[in-house]
């Protein structure tokens, strides 16, 4: 499969979702501080989280005997780049050119 | 207040080399990230983050471990915090080969929570990698600081 369909398959699911949202506000949080947040069992948890990972949503760290898991926005950067950059860069443009006519015409 | 961490991970079409290239050779990074890395590399040098033509160093730090083409270790600071090294972040690089892949993993530690750097480097790591994957990729970088 590829990353990009990964990524899709993994967001489809509610329950993931509501995964990363828990992360996107606290990150480097353990499988049962992740638990407290969700009406989910362990089994449900660490299954969902292994789809995270592999989709690269998610990217963990050991810390001594603790696994923490980290929120990983990249994948979402390149969906981004993909479809949205190129509007968000058109929008800058056409406000310079605004910004450019109304300082020309305020000088001239 | 307990210090704040993030992680970055990215997989990448190519190899540990190019990666760790892509990462400090002036000639990817103007490419896509708009600066030069600039330092000589040896555990306990400075290391600096430079716009090409510009004067003032943008960001800079100590090199902690450089383990070519595994392992990267810097301390992270504005200019004015050069000399306050308690205040230095912390950047870690990890280059691993995954199957055909390289998986470069940027973990980004000792950030005080809510600051501006903190804001600064959220916004900026997932671009500076997705743009650096594309251009290892593809050979063109995308034209991600456009526009900001």
């Amino acid at each position: 499969m590829k990353d990009s369909d990964l990524v899709f398959k993994a967001l489809a699911d509610p329950g993931r979702r509501k995964l990363l949202d828990i992360l996107n506000a606290g990150d480097g949080l353990t499988l049962s501080d992740l638990r407290t947040h969700l009406d989910m069992t362990r089994q449900g948890v660490t299954q969902h989280l292994a789809v995270l990972e592999a989709a690269g949503l998610v990217a963990t760290l050991r810390r001594g005997r603790h696994k923490l898991h980290f929120l990983n926005p990249v994948p979402l950067q390149e969906i981004y780049d993909r479809w949205i950059a190129r509007f968000e860069r058109s929008r800058v443009r056409a406000l310079r050119a605004l910004k450019r006519r109304l300082e020309g015409a305020q000088n001239g | 207040m307990a210090k704040s961490t993030f992680v970055y991970v990215v997989y990448i079409a190519s190899t540990p080399e190019k990666v760790w290239s892509g990462l400090l050779d002036g000639e990817f990074t103007r490419q896509y990230w708009e600066h030069d890395n600039v330092s000589d590399w040896k555990p306990g040098s400075q290391w600096e983050h430079r716009k090409p033509g510009a004067s003032e160093v943008s960001i800079l730090g100590e090199v902690i471990e450089a383990r070519k083409p595994s392992r990267l270790v810097l301390t992270w600071a504005a200019p004015h915090e050069a000399k306050l090294r308690h205040r230095h972040s912390r950047v870690t690089f990890e280059i691993d080969a995954v199957a055909d892949m390289t998986r470069l993993t940027v973990t980004h530690d000792e950030l005080e929570p809510g600051s501006e750097m903190e804001r600064k480097i959220t916004s900026g790591w997932p671009r500076v990698l997705s743009s650096l994957k594309t251009l290892l990729e593809t050979g063109k970088p995308l034209n991600t600081w456009a526009g900001r």
